[in-house]
């Protein structure tokens, strides 16, 4: 009898990339729910414009690469990293800029540099900052949540808007549109205004801007899911969190008057969405354990001086791909004893 | 669950990075007592089934042997006996499919067996082992022919010999059979737990370890009461056993040697280096037989499951006996076999055919169907999730051996502590991408060795060109040397001729270049320290490393290219 040579291990595998990215887009669901909740449709235009965009993005690039197809787009990352740039987009985007930015994302940020596994950068935050930079008016014209719109839209007004161009009438982008919490706080403090000052305004919850801080919590929850299902490990959120806190609590309590309270970091901008989504990206991340808390470390620090020092409301992407550069560096500087190797503090 | 009772407090327990929590799979297998496997007609007996060198065949086609008659001689230090497991004629000495990961036959003894089964003369029992000589114990033993049983393969003869250098405080015995679906030691442990803890009386005897741990997992409970009352019974001091939690690879040799004593065997080095002696169930009993009884090692228990198989079970085979017979005792084939493999799920190999003989290491037949090990598909590229380092025993990093590994960059994976690598598989079990990365690892690890051969012959090759033009030019400058004392004396005998004079004097230039160039060839040779020459004036310090640096290269050889090793690691738990 004859039978078929294989190499060990012989076992039903219990993990694949395909179900990873599935369990990324399940813990994605709370925060994208949230934001459509308080913003409207646009989130969810954005979200299935930006998938369907970027899965036939890389299915001519696998095509002219010469690739098979099927199962790379089947892995799903295309829509992960879709999502994750739609879910940071402003909710009425004009549609060619959340096309141009994912296409981008998936043909240079992944594929130029040899497809997923290969890609030193996030391709999402790729995407984000090339938007960000190339068009920072549409990228900063945020609508108001919810309990502070008086002119919600309805999905086919929406729909106008980010396809068309065209507002109800009556209605102008100036009279729509609102600052993110973190812009708004900036520019209140360029102005020389004090914390208690700007917070009398009614646009402040308990921690940061109104309806935006409770966003964060979703996110949470889905960083949960990833982590009770052992997709992520704590070592990159923490830390990031950690530092973020850290710093801003730090400044707080040197200049209370200048500097928000520790909390108004954590909650709000894409700090939570961050640490869990988008600097736990294990292909441009740090993968060591060591190195994931220093990895983290530093994109929470990045992220906080961008912020008070730096030329943009939020940092979190910029802060993610300058991280992206030194990942390789930091895994290997910070490689684990290898068990049975003595090391300086054995005994 | 039944814990032993202890009147000593628990003892504190040791975690090893990474592991896994794998389906056991060991009930099946388990649900009858071990039986013996009927006698089969023939058996096939590799001469090679050891690590170290194969040993010299003592019989003949023709020749009639007895049961346990000696057939084989070991051949050097690292080597083991093989006996004729039951009485018959030997009908052939030829190349025979064997249980290799390669698939290549190899040499073996085939003896047609005439049903009597007969003993032939034994060698006298050792009872009183605590007051023999440790000499005659390990002569016994290593002419017994007895390896680790649990995989590796090693001879326990050179596992277990004092060496005066080292003091061995713990002896370790490896009754965790951590392998999903493997239960042979198990069994052995319930039914034989008298003999196990006579053999590991033996050796502890041998090795002068104060402290024995015998570490079972948890999931053993039968093996774990009924080796309790075994030790309790036999009333031997200082044996203790140790219940351990059920995590794969525990059963590795460095695993569990952490489990149980919290120490690290140094990477690259012996458990010995750090005083600790390990050996498995199976091997303790086969000493015990060796030591007790004068038997050498012939049988062993063996596991026969899997979905293909129709009725898993145990059984008492004799060594030799081909797989396909055991299968059909097992109640033959479901229908639903996709691979047969030798050894567990995690670090078995598999068979091309199914004519192999079992030898002393074969622990499992596995005749797994598609749903116990599907194809995991095409492998796609590394996410670098990190999940393969997470589970790692040995804390390495997978996903960076595995870039260095495709871009053939040998040098960097053994930065990476390539040769730390146990081959478990955890790695590739967990990745996401499901990419072999043993695969790579072994590959890596044969590319290595053989790199080192091909640089190690280029340079012996070197050499010997370098002695052989200095031996040539020494010969020609003799040459030379003898003609110009011929001429000279010639001159002598005619008055001075200024015209040979000075057609002469080329020549001694030419014979005294010559002579330099050979003078300054056996400097420079004499200068790097030419081994062959030098190896006469070694001390004993010396020579002990060149041949343990040879036995651990021969043993971390044999262990990949054989992988037999249902369980780990380079000398695991022989
Ligand atoms: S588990 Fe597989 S995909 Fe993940 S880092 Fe390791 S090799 Fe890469
Ligand atoms: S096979 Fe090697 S690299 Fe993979 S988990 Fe086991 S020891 Fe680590």
């Amino acid at each position: 009898m004859q039978f078929v040579t294989i190499t060990s291990p012989h076992t039903d595998r219990p993990n694949s990339v395909t179900v990873t990215m599935l369990w990324v887009i399940i813990a994605l669901v709370p925060g994208a729910a949230a934001m459509t909740w308080y913003f409207g449709w646009g989130i969810v235009i954005h979200m299935l414009l930006a998938s369907a965009a970027a899965v036939a993005a890389e299915a001519l690039v696998l095509r002219l690469r010469g690739r098979p197809v099927v199962p790379a787009v089947s892995d799903l990352s295309a829509v992960v990293t879709a999502l994750l740039l739609a879910i940071a987009l402003p909710p009425l985007l004009p549609w060619w800029l959340t096309v141009l930015g994912i296409v981008f994302a998936i043909v240079v940020a992944k594929h130029l540099y040899g497809g997923i596994g290969y890609n030193p950068f996030n391709p999402a935050m790729i995407g984000y900052v090339l938007l960000l930079v190339s068009y920072p008016v549409e990228m900063t014209t945020w609508l108001p949540p919810i309990m502070l719109n008086q002119h919600p839209l309805d999905l086919m007004q929406t729909m106008n808007a980010i396809f068309g161009g065209t507002l109800p009438p009556g209605l102008d982008w100036d009279a729509l549109s609102m600052a993110t919490p973190l812009d708004e706080m900036r520019n209140q403090l360029n102005q020389n205004k004090m914390i208690s000052e700007i917070r009398r305004s009614p646009l402040w919850g308990d921690f940061g801007g109104l309806g935006w801080e409770w966003v964060g919590n979703w996110y949470l929850l889905g960083g949960l899911i990833l982590l009770y299902k052992r997709i992520i490990s704590w070592h990159i959120p923490v830390a990031m969190l950690g530092s973020v806190l850290f710093m801003a609590m730090l400044f707080h309590f040197l200049d209370q008057e200048s500097h928000p309270f520790g909390l108004f970091h954590i909650f709000s901008g894409g700090t939570l969405l961050g640490a869990f989504f988008i600097a736990t990206d294990p292909v441009s991340a740090a993968t060591t354990r060591k190195g994931q808390l220093i990895y983290g470390t530093c994109i929470g620090l990045i992220t906080y001086v961008i912020r008070r020092w730096g030329g943009y409301p939020d940092a979190v992407a910029f802060a993610v791909l300058l991280m992206n550069m030194a990942a390789p560096t930091i895994d290997y500087y910070t490689q684990p004893r290898v068990f049975g190797e003595r090391s300086a503090g054995d005994d | 669950m039944y814990y032993p009772s202890q009147k000593k407090p628990p003892r504190t327990l040791y975690k090893f990075p990474g592991g896994l929590h794998l389906p056991d799979n060991k009930a099946q297998s388990t649900t009858e007592s071990t039986v013996r496997a009927a006698l089969p007609g023939k058996l096939v007996l590799p001469i090679h089934q050891h690590i170290g060198a194969p040993s010299q065949i003592a019989v003949q086609v023709g020749d009639r042997v007895l049961k346990g008659e000696l057939i084989a001689n070991p051949q050097g230090r690292i080597s083991a006996a093989v006996h004729a497991p039951s009485s018959g004629t030997v009908c052939a000495v030829a190349e025979h499919a064997v249980p290799h990961p390669s698939g290549l036959p190899a040499l073996c003894v085939v003896i047609e067996t005439d049903g009597q089964d007969a003993w032939g003369e034994l060698p006298p029992a050792i009872d009183d082992f605590e007051h023999c000589e440790p000499g005659l114990l390990l002569e016994r033993i290593r002419a017994s022919g007895i390896v680790g049983m649990g995989g590796a393969a090693f001879p326990t003869s050179v596992k277990l010999e004092p060496e005066n250098s080292r003091r061995i405080d713990t002896l370790v015995i490896n009754g965790a059979e951590c392998e999903p679906y493997i239960t042979c030691d198990d069994m052995l442990m319930r039914e034989r737990p008298a003999e196990i803890v006579a053999g590991i009386a033996v050796m502890k005897r041998l090795t002068g370890a104060a402290n024995c741990l015998i570490g079972i997992e948890d999931n053993k409970p039968e093996a774990i009461a009924a080796m309790t009352r075994a030790v309790e019974q036999q009333g031997v001091a200082d044996i203790e056993l140790v219940v351990i939690p059920t995590l794969y690879p525990s059963g590795g040799e460095r695993q569990l040697i952490r489990v149980l004593t919290g120490k690290e065997v140094p990477s690259g080095g012996f458990p010995a280096h750090i005083g600790v002696v390990c050996n498995n169930v199976g091997t303790a009993k086969a000493v015990a037989d060796a030591v007790l009884l004068g038997r050498p090692l012939i049988s062993r228990y063996i596991t026969l499951t899997g979905e293909g198989v129709a009725n898993p079970c145990n059984l008492e085979v004799l060594i030799g006996t081909r797989s396909n017979e055991l299968i059909a005792q097992a109640g033959g084939y479901t229908g639903r076999e996709q691979r047969l493999i030798m050894g567990g799920p995690m670090m078995g190999f598999t068979l091309h055919a199914d004519n192999v003989p079992i030898v002393k290491a074969s622990n499992c037949l596995l005749a797994a169907s598609a749903r116990e090990a599907p194809n995991p598909g095409p492998a796609t590229a590394c996410i670098r999730c990190g999940m393969c380092a997470e589970v790692c025993p040995v804390s390495l990093l997978p996903q960076q051996m595995y870039w260095h590994a495709r871009a053939k960059d040998l040098e960097k994976t053994q930065e990476y502590h390539l040769f730390d690598c146990i081959e478990c598989g955890c790695c590739s079990h967990v990745c996401p991408a499901h990419i072999p990365l043993v695969q790579y690892f072994r590959f890596a690890k044969n590319e290595s060795w053989d790199q080192e051969r091909e640089r190690k012959s280029a340079e012996l090759a070197r050499r010997r060109h370098e002695a052989k033009l200095a031996r040539l030019a020494l010969l020609e400058a003799e040459k030379i040397a003898r003609a110009q004392k011929k001429k000279a004396a010639l001159a002598r005998s005619k008055p001075a001729n200024r015209e040979t004079d000075a057609g002469s004097d080329p020549k001694k230039a030419a014979i005294e270049a010559a002579l330099k160039r050979a003078a300054e060839k056996k400097a420079r040779l004499a200068q790097q320290g030419v081994k062959p020459q030098n190896t006469d004036n070694l001390t004993d310090a010396q020579r002990r490393q060149i041949q343990q640096a040879d036995t651990r290269r021969e043993q971390l050889t044999d262990n990949v290219v054989s992988d037999d090793s249902a369980q780990t690691g380079a000398s695991k738990d022989s």
